[in-house]
């Protein structure tokens, strides 16, 4: 049985990876592409400190940073998303009842590919999905209570590290190349990427702002920003880039966002889970 | 010979000083702005619009509320080559990203 189990195994393995190849689609390769850049760039900045964003790249800023980490500014956002967490539904069902390990301590599994829908599922997704599963309305995807419940969610998986999986699925795959290529590809009027930005600039000034690296970005989200005055999602602040841009933002959550996320957390598998997060 | 030239040519300078002093009617706003729109659905369907493409339609909107259909014409007319240029864009990004890819 033990053999039958072990050769099964074996033409799995050996199939799977004509699959990977025909698609020239290797996350594994761009992963290791991705982490060898960023750590021969910024040798000095020790790997798991990449998720504080523009802090591990300016020491005036980390300095600020911490000052204002004593009173954390999306302290409020965390106890009121517990208090959601924590209250039951309409019927009397939770959160909990439907996520793994009860919700607690899973930000980092997000986002997953979902095989029956053949999509992404980012936790801000998972969550509505929840919501309407259990006869409630879905939140608004930008901020308010999705922001105050994924700060909690986040808050509950801090250090562990992130655990993001490509499934050898075709579908799965397409995904993660079209995250990669919405990361990589120039938009809006001013004619600029994501990469342009956070692989080509990180550590440079833009306006007042120190640009963070790629690498780890998403590790601190949900995020409170200054300059909004507020808590805003992974969503709010990708549509916030569109703009900055001149590039008319997507919907909250499309899939260009969702896969982009895919792709730039597979990039962070590994790093800790710092969200939430305060941003200038 | 050479007086007739110079008779043309004032001839042909005061026609089309007229033809530009003409005001641009509703019916050219209408036509610059449908022109526009054909472009901004392309960049949309293309899923890359910009912010300054739908800036300047509300702009061509309002002058041609007030009556201002030069102004309106005008940014009409630059709305269509932003969107244009957006479409452009995107057609020439499909072929360029893998280049920026980290390897």
């Amino acid at each position: 049985m033990l053999r039958k189990v072990c050769l099964a195994a074996a033409i799995v393995a050996v199939t799977a990876q004509p699959l990977l190849a025909a698609s020239g689609v290797d996350p594994q390769a761009d992963f290791k592409a991705f982490r060898k850049y960023f750590t021969e760039r910024f040798p000095k900045v020790p790997l798991n400190d990449f998720v504080n964003g523009p802090y591990s790249m300016d020491e005036g800023l980390r300095k600020q940073w911490k000052a204002i980490d004593e009173f954390p500014p999306y302290e409020f956002a965390v106890d009121q998303g517990k208090q959601m967490f924590e209250t039951p539904f309409k019927n009397g069902k939770t959160y909990a009842d439907c996520f793994p390990n009860k919700g607690i301590g899973v930000r980092q599994l997000y986002p997953m590919f979902d095989e029956k829908s053949g999509e992404v599922v980012t936790l801000d997704v998972a969550i509505n999905k929840c919501r309407e599963a259990n006869g409630e309305k879905p939140y608004d995807y930008s901020k308010d209570d999705m922001a105050a419940l994924t700060a909690y969610m986040a808050y509950t998986s801090r250090g562990k590290p992130m655990d993001i999986k490509i499934p050898n699925d075709p579908r799965a795959l397409a995904a993660y190349k079209a995250g990669e290529e919405y990361f990589y590809t120039r938009r809006g009027q001013l004619n600029f990427s994501c990469a342009s930005c956070h692989v080509q600039n990180p550590g440079n000034h833009i306006r007042s702002e120190v640009l963070a690296p790629a690498l780890g970005i998403l590790n601190a989200m949900p995020i409170y920003r200054s300059a909004w005055g507020g808590m805003g999602t992974t969503s709010r602040r990708l549509r916030s880039c569109n703009s900055q841009v001149r590039g008319t933002p997507l919907s909250a959550e499309s899939p260009e966002y969702r896969n982009v996320e895919y792709f730039l957390s597979y990039m962070a598998n590994g790093l800790p889970i710092s969200g939430p997060g305060a941003r200038p | 010979m050479h007086r007739n030239l110079i008779k043309l040519a004032v001839a042909a300078s005061c026609l089309t000083l007229a033809t530009a002093a003409v005001a641009a009617s509703a019916d050219d706003y209408k036509a610059a702005a449908a022109k526009a729109e054909a472009a901004i659905k392309a960049a949309h369907a293309a899923r890359n619009e910009w912010t300054t493409t739908a800036d300047e339609m509300k702009a061509a909107k309002k002058a041609a509320d007030a009556g201002n259909f030069d102004e309106a014409v005008k940014h009409a007319h630059e709305a269509e080559a932003l969107a244009n240029a957006s479409i452009a864009q995107a057609k020439e990004q499909e072929k360029l990203w893998p280049d920026a890819v980290i390897r």
